[in-house]
């Protein structure tokens, strides 16, 4: 799905030079759920900019969905951006004078979708999250934890290969943060592949795989561990409920 | 996707409605400024009876200073104007179609009974050719008789404006009015009238009214009257009677001739040429045989109706259009960029920098449509408060009809120059959003 082998990044003023990554390897296979944890600084956003090619790259290839993307054009990485990757920010990036509907429709427009299509794909999409009774709000009118939702519909709706979460559950409270991951695993359990950054161990643990990153270089792999040892993990951690509330 | 783009733009628009008024306002009042210099700039250098240009040629003849010309800067033209002789002596030509010898004076009007109060009005002495040849509209009546030019009869033509004011807009012909305390009888009432610039007299500015008032040219030896516009001379000449003005080489009669061909024109150049040749041997016309027929368009040229200062003005309105242009592209950066992080989010959502420009370039064309018509009205309000400031006549020449003058092509010409400028402004700020890398953005989130 996603391999990423010798790439560095570095950023460059007229007095320093930030070595962000370091040749920076990673593989990802397809429907992995893979947690990506590090201190402050340490190069996750930059992973995910460049794994979301968002940035392009000092060194080092890029291989996406059997393609390389190393070199691309702008337009081209815009379109697989659009067809490929969903993504998912800690501060929601809802466009703030969008209504839901309207924020789950950007990433269609952008696909030149018939507008019958497009109605379809948003109305499906923000039933699995569960907000279909908001869809004509705005964001400014609904909770964190909706925002975030509201995000994962417009992320959803493309119908991603994968999806980029960088901290899904920063801004959110504690119950809302596991709705969130219920509802990313349940995406995941259907097929779509997730990379998420994140500071809480809790949440990294589950994930079928943990990559800790420090000083722009992986420095630690966390075995992959079969589904059922990380349900029993988040059930000694408390219930959680499986199916979005509207509220 | 021109649609979702227009919706975008209009919900951007409405977003920071301050942003966007200083915009809007600011496109408009660069293109305001434009459109009213412009339009006043073609009202002055067109050509206000071009459709009789092949035709019509103003009469001029080089008698002036042998020691120097009449103008400094163009010293091959001849003075604008005639002497009352000479104009008199090539007035008795029957070669042009039609013809004329003119100049304006004042005079005091008044009706008996004293129901009005009597106005120092602007008149125009002349003979009757002027009404046909100029194509000049009548409400009431028409031009007097060839045989009132050489009587003179006492006959007038007034304008509208008069008749309104004197008769209430009644039809006066066969009225009777004084002028200068003689009595004349209306043989006609001038319609409205409005020819930019007044091209058939460029002495006292071309921006002027018609005449109120029109008497036979025969009057002026009768009633001594004087000139109102220029009267110019070459040498000191001791006048001491009206008939002695009269006989003077001072010049103050303007001369046009309708030559309805080459031939004719011919014909009447040579019968110029033998004048001036004639005057030659009786002591006068010292300077090379200068003889000019000079059709409107060229007429304005040489006299200079449309000046340096003109243009300079013109420039200088293109000038303060750019610098109003200039803090349009500063306040759509500056709005784009404040939008920054929401195209962050759309770029990282799919949207291609191609895609980001189109979607702020329609955003540019929607602020600088509304600019555009904000300005052309803002442009006609300016016009009408300009036509007013250099009306006397409202009736004549009110903004209504200053601006009907106005032909269409001069205002869709400064309209789609400021379209073209403002999008070409608003090309930037929609290169340079699309420009910045689309994390950058988003770390800005």
């Amino acid at each position: 799905m996603l391999e990423m082998n010798g790439i560095s990044k570095i950023y460059r003023t007229d007095l320093i030079e930030t070595h962000a990554l370091r040749n920076f390897s990673l593989k990802v296979g397809d429907g992995e759920f893979v947690a990506v944890t590090g201190p402050s600084g340490s190069g996750k956003t930059t992973f995910m900019n460049v794994a979301g090619l968002l940035e392009v790259f000092d060194t080092g290839t890029y291989r996406l969905d059997g393609a390389d993307v190393s070199r691309l054009s702008d337009e081209q990485r815009s379109r697989l951006r659009n067809e490929k990757i969903g993504f998912i920010f800690q501060s929601f990036n809802l466009i703030p004078d969008l209504d839901i509907y309207d924020n789950v429709d950007v990433p269609l427009r952008y696909r030149r979708l018939p507008a019958k299509d497009r109605d379809q794909r948003i109305k499906s999409a923000l039933e699995v999250v569960g907000l279909s009774s908001r869809m004509h709000h705005m964001p400014s009118q609904l909770s964190g934890g909706q925002q975030q939702r509201a995000a994962i519909a417009r992320a959803l709706a493309g119908d991603p290969r994968f999806l980029l979460a960088d901290e899904p559950t920063g801004n959110v409270d504690s119950l809302m943060a596991r709705q969130v991951m219920d509802l990313l695993e349940q995406i995941n359990e259907m097929g779509t592949t997730i990379i998420m950054v994140t500071h809480d161990p809790e949440l990294a643990r589950r994930a079928h795989r943990n990559v800790h990153i420090v000083d722009g270089q992986i420095s630690d792999f966390r075995p992959y561990e079969p589904r059922a040892e990380i349900e029993a993990a988040a059930v000694a951690a408390g219930p959680t409920p499986m199916v979005m509330s509207q509220a | 996707m021109f649609g979702y783009y227009l919706k975008l733009a209009t919900r951007n628009l409405r977003r920071n409605l301050g942003l966007t008024a200083l915009m809007i306002g600011a496109v408009a009042l660069g293109i305001a400024v434009c459109v009213m210099t412009l339009t006043m700039y073609r009202a002055m250098s067109g050509n206000p009876i071009w459709w009789k240009n092949d035709v019509l040629y103003a009469v001029t003849m080089d008698f002036w200073d042998p020691q120097q010309p009449y103008w400094d800067d163009k010293p091959e033209l001849p003075p604008e104007q005639l002497t009352y002789r000479d104009a008199l002596a090539v007035f008795a030509s029957d070669i042009p179609e039609r013809k004329v010898i003119m100049h304006k004076a004042t005079g005091i009007l008044s009706l008996d009974g004293k129901q009005v109060k009597p106005e120092r009005v602007t008149t125009r002495v002349t003979t009757k050719d002027f009404f046909a040849m100029f194509d000049v509209p009548f409400q009431y009546g028409g031009a007097w008789t060839d045989a009132a030019d050489t009587g003179p009869e006492p006959v007038m033509v007034i304008s509208r404006r008069m008749n309104d004011t004197l008769f209430r807009g009644e039809n006066s012909v066969g009225r009777r009015i004084r002028w200068n305390d003689n009595e004349f009888r209306v043989v006609g009432v001038r319609d409205h009238w409005l020819p930019l610039p007044t091209f058939y007299d460029v002495n006292n500015g071309s921006l002027e009214e018609p005449e109120d008032v029109y008497i036979p040219f025969g009057w002026n030896a009768a009633l001594e009257i004087y000139s109102a516009g220029n009267t110019n001379g070459w040498k000191p000449e001791d006048i001491t009677s009206y008939q002695g003005f009269l006989d003077s080489e001072n010049i103050w009669i303007q001369m046009w001739v309708e030559l309805p061909d080459l031939a004719a024109h011919d014909r009447f150049r040579n019968f110029l040429d033998n004048y001036a040749t004639e005057q030659k041997k009786a002591g006068r016309y010292q300077r090379p045989l200068n003889n000019r027929l000079t059709r409107p368009d060229q007429w304005l040229v040489d006299n200079d109706v449309v000046g340096n200062d003109d243009r300079v003005l013109v420039g200088l309105a293109f000038a303060f259009l750019a610098v109003c242009l200039l803090n349009t592209v500063g306040l759509l950066l500056a709005k784009f960029l404040n939008g920054a992080s929401i195209t962050g989010v759309r770029r990282a959502l799919g949207a291609s920098r191609r895609q980001v420009f189109a979607q702020h370039l329609v955003e540019v064309g929607v602020t600088s449509g509304l600019g555009a018509l904000l300005g052309l009205a803002l442009g006609g309000l300016m016009l009408v408060g300009l036509r007013a400031l250099y009306t006397v006549d409202p009736a004549d020449a009110g903004g209504t009809q200053a601006l009907a003058h106005v032909d269409l092509t001069s205002v869709a010409t400064a309209l789609v120059l400021a379209l073209i400028a403002t999008m070409a402004a608003g090309l930037y700020p929609a290169w340079r959003i699309g420009r910045i890398p689309p994390a950058t953005y988003l770390k800005a989130q």
